[in-house]
């Protein structure tokens, strides 16, 4: 009687190497599966941070020119925040006048109640009722201040803040939900009971995007108007570039000279939010697409596998009488599907890198690239490899020795 | 002096039976179908046995049986005084790979190996140490007349050479059974000739051999013949 088998590690690799390199067609076909799958995850992903990284360059410059000052909150015995003081009416006339702030604009939304803002001044009771567009009461040089554009008209100046009057600047967003594309013809809104003549329409804003949908009216006309109007809580700063520091220094001393630490200021946080959500939808749309690819090219391998074992179940049934046992066959089969896989997923990476350096090179963009991700594509390959190939491997061992030698 | 009959069989079934057609088995409906049918057998070290029969008496059947391919439904199958029946897959296929060689119709030789790597693979899950291996395989191919073809490929080698090949790889191991499956259904009439007296040479040097064939040539080169038919073993005669 014989004893144990020394199948040991290096035989079955040396065996699984053997059975890999034996065909070079099936092979190719094998490693192509898994290569478009790494590859079209790898380029996808990569394109996506490169592409993340462009984003980042862009709303970096706009971090770094625009900062908000508003009220410090404070915890109330509630256990929430409120603002521990106003901004004065004046916030944005004194923020102008310091070194390194370029343009600045006081903002606050206006409640509106029950109010509605229409671009009709009769009211029908059988029309649907639509959430009116909000309204923001500004003082200030909100296009400067903003990065805003003008599709139609002007902005609303000094001097309309002066004489308080009844004047709107419409978002873009704001403008079509009204049904007004173009001031020809005098439009107005109606504010509630107070008619708003519309002098200019919004192309864009770069900070504070939710102004697209808001009329915006001057701060003294709102003052009149809307008595419940509380205190403008949003100073919106645009400054020169590295004038960061000084102007978080200099802002709380003018707005609030007796307690500066009253007033916090701080980089937009609408632009960071913005930035995280375009982050995010890009990073998902791009792992979705790579992982769909990687599936597809996984399905690749457990085919070609399965139908390598059909191709070599009389190579099988020689391993069985040659004295293997049925966890030495799949052992065999699974480093197979996971040397080819990983083998695919190495080839698969470097194709992928090149493709998205080749692209950003064309583009003029900086390549990004996740180096774990360029570098763990071998073992994930591997992986998919080992996944794929599970079930023909057990297929393979499970193969009856006197049913294979008849093939 | 111990004659062959006072020496202890190196194959012996005990009413050994086999059944297809069980559900468990997956066979297509229609009923059972019994390829053996309590066969007993005693074969002894240096024993040469022809089993012959016609297509479907159960010959492959047998081969599976006595090469631990497959396992009786009914009965007992000794192996070297082993009971083999109850025996787990890993000590039946250590037995199978150290003491039975194999030699099929269709060589079943690897196309990606040389000549030496498809004799090599008989040591590949056995235990002979690596350093002995190179050695034994070369000297199983000098002994089949292919020294001179080690590095060839199989696909350049004629049937006869594939043959010799996949004859050097049965025994090179140190088996002590050779099961031969219709060894010579793909040779002309002259490679038929130079296996055959392979085999001669091979059982002359104390290799039992066990040659399964359709070909009452073949048999007659046997000194024991046996008959299978319906699974049903008879004696055909033996030559001293």
């Amino acid at each position: 009687m014989t004893g144990r088998t020394r199948f040991g590690p290096t035989a079955l690799i040396g065996e699984a190497l053997e059975g890999v390199g034996s065909k070079p067609s099936r092979l190719l076909i094998t490693v192509l599966g898994t290569m478009v799958g790494i590859g079209a995850l790898v380029l996808t992903i990569g394109l996506g941070q490169t592409a993340g990284g462009q984003l980042t360059a862009h709303f970096d410059s706009v971090a770094a020119t625009h900062v908000e000052a508003a009220p410090t909150s404070v915890k109330g015995a509630d256990g929430d925040g409120h603002a521990s003081s106003a901004l004065p009416r004046d916030a944005a006339a004194r923020a102008s006048a310091l070194a390194g702030v370029d343009a600045s604009v006081l903002l606050g939304e206006v409640p509106l109640g029950d109010s509605t803002v229409t671009a009709v001044p009769v009211h029908d009771p059988s029309s649907p009722t639509l959430t009116p567009p909000p309204v923001w009461a500004a003082d200030g040089d909100l296009l400067g201040a903003l990065d805003g554009r003008l599709a139609e008209g002007r902005f609303f100046d000094g001097g309309h803040q002066q004489r308080a009057d009844r004047v709107a600047v419409l978002g873009k967003e704001a403008a079509d939900k009204l049904g007004i594309h173009s001031l020809a013809g005098g439009p107005s809104v109606f504010i509630g009971s107070h008619a708003y003549s519309v002098i200019g329409i919004l192309e864009s804003v770069d900070t504070r995007r939710e102004l697209q949908s808001a009329a915006i009216v001057p701060l003294a006309a709102a003052e009149r108007d809307f008595p419940d109007l509380p205190p403008p809580g949003i100073l919106a700063l645009k400054i020169a570039v590295g004038a960061t520091d000084l102007v978080s220094h200099q802002v709380p001393i003018a707005l609030d000279s007796a307690e500066p630490q009253n007033i916090t200021v701080a980089a937009s946080p609408t632009t960071t939010a913005l930035e995280g959500g375009v982050r995010n939808d890009l990073d998902a749309v791009f792992v979705l697409i790579g992982v769909i690819t990687l599936l597809a090219g996984g399905l690749g391998i457990a085919n070609v596998t399965l139908l390598g074992v059909s191709e070599r179940t009389g190579e099988i049934g020689l391993r069985r009488a040659l004295g293997a046992t049925r966890p030495q066959i799949a052992a065999q089969f699974a480093l197979e599907s996971l040397i080819t896989g990983a083998l695919g997923g190495t080839i698969g990476a470097a194709v992928g890198v090149a493709v998205v350096v080749a692209v950003s090179a064309a583009s003029g963009w900086t390549p990004v690239l996740d180096l774990a991700l360029a570098l763990g594509s071998t073992l994930l390959g591997g992986l998919v490899g080992l996944a794929a190939g599970a079930y023909p491997a057990l297929k393979a061992a499970r193969t009856e020795p006197a049913d294979a030698l008849r093939s | 002096m111990t004659t062959t009959a006072e020496v202890a069989p190196v194959i012996e079934l005990r009413g050994v039976s086999r059944r297809f057609g069980s559900a468990q088995e997956g066979q297509p409906q229609g009923g059972p179908v019994t390829a053996l049918s309590e066969v007993d057998l005693t074969i002894r070290p240096g024993d040469h046995l022809a089993i012959t029969g016609s297509s479907g008496a159960g010959k492959s059947t047998m081969l599976n049986i006595l090469g631990l391919l497959d396992r009786p439904s009914a009965g007992e199958y000794y192996f070297d005084g082993v009971a083999t029946s109850s025996l787990r897959d890993r000590r039946r296929s250590a037995l199978r790979g150290s003491s039975i060689g194999f030699v099929f119709q269709s060589f079943h030789l690897l196309p990606g190996r040389s000549v030496l790597g498809n004799v090599l693979l008989a040591f590949v899950y056995g235990s002979v140490p690596r350093s002995e291996r190179l050695r034994r395989a070369s000297e199983a191919l000098d002994r089949v007349g292919l020294s001179h073809r080690l590095a060839f490929s199989p696909a350049t080698l004629s049937g006869g050479e594939r043959q010799r090949v996949a004859i050097a790889r049965s025994v090179c191991g140190g088996a002590k059974v050779l099961l031969a499956d219709e060894p010579t259904g793909n040779l002309d009439r002259v490679n038929a000739d130079a296996i055959l007296t392979l085999f001669d040479e091979l059982n002359a040097d104390g290799l039992t051999l066990v040659v399964i064939t359709h070909d009452a040539a073949v048999a007659e080169r046997a000194r024991r013949r046996i008959g299978l038919a319906d699974g049903k073993l008879t004696e055909l005669g033996a030559t001293p």
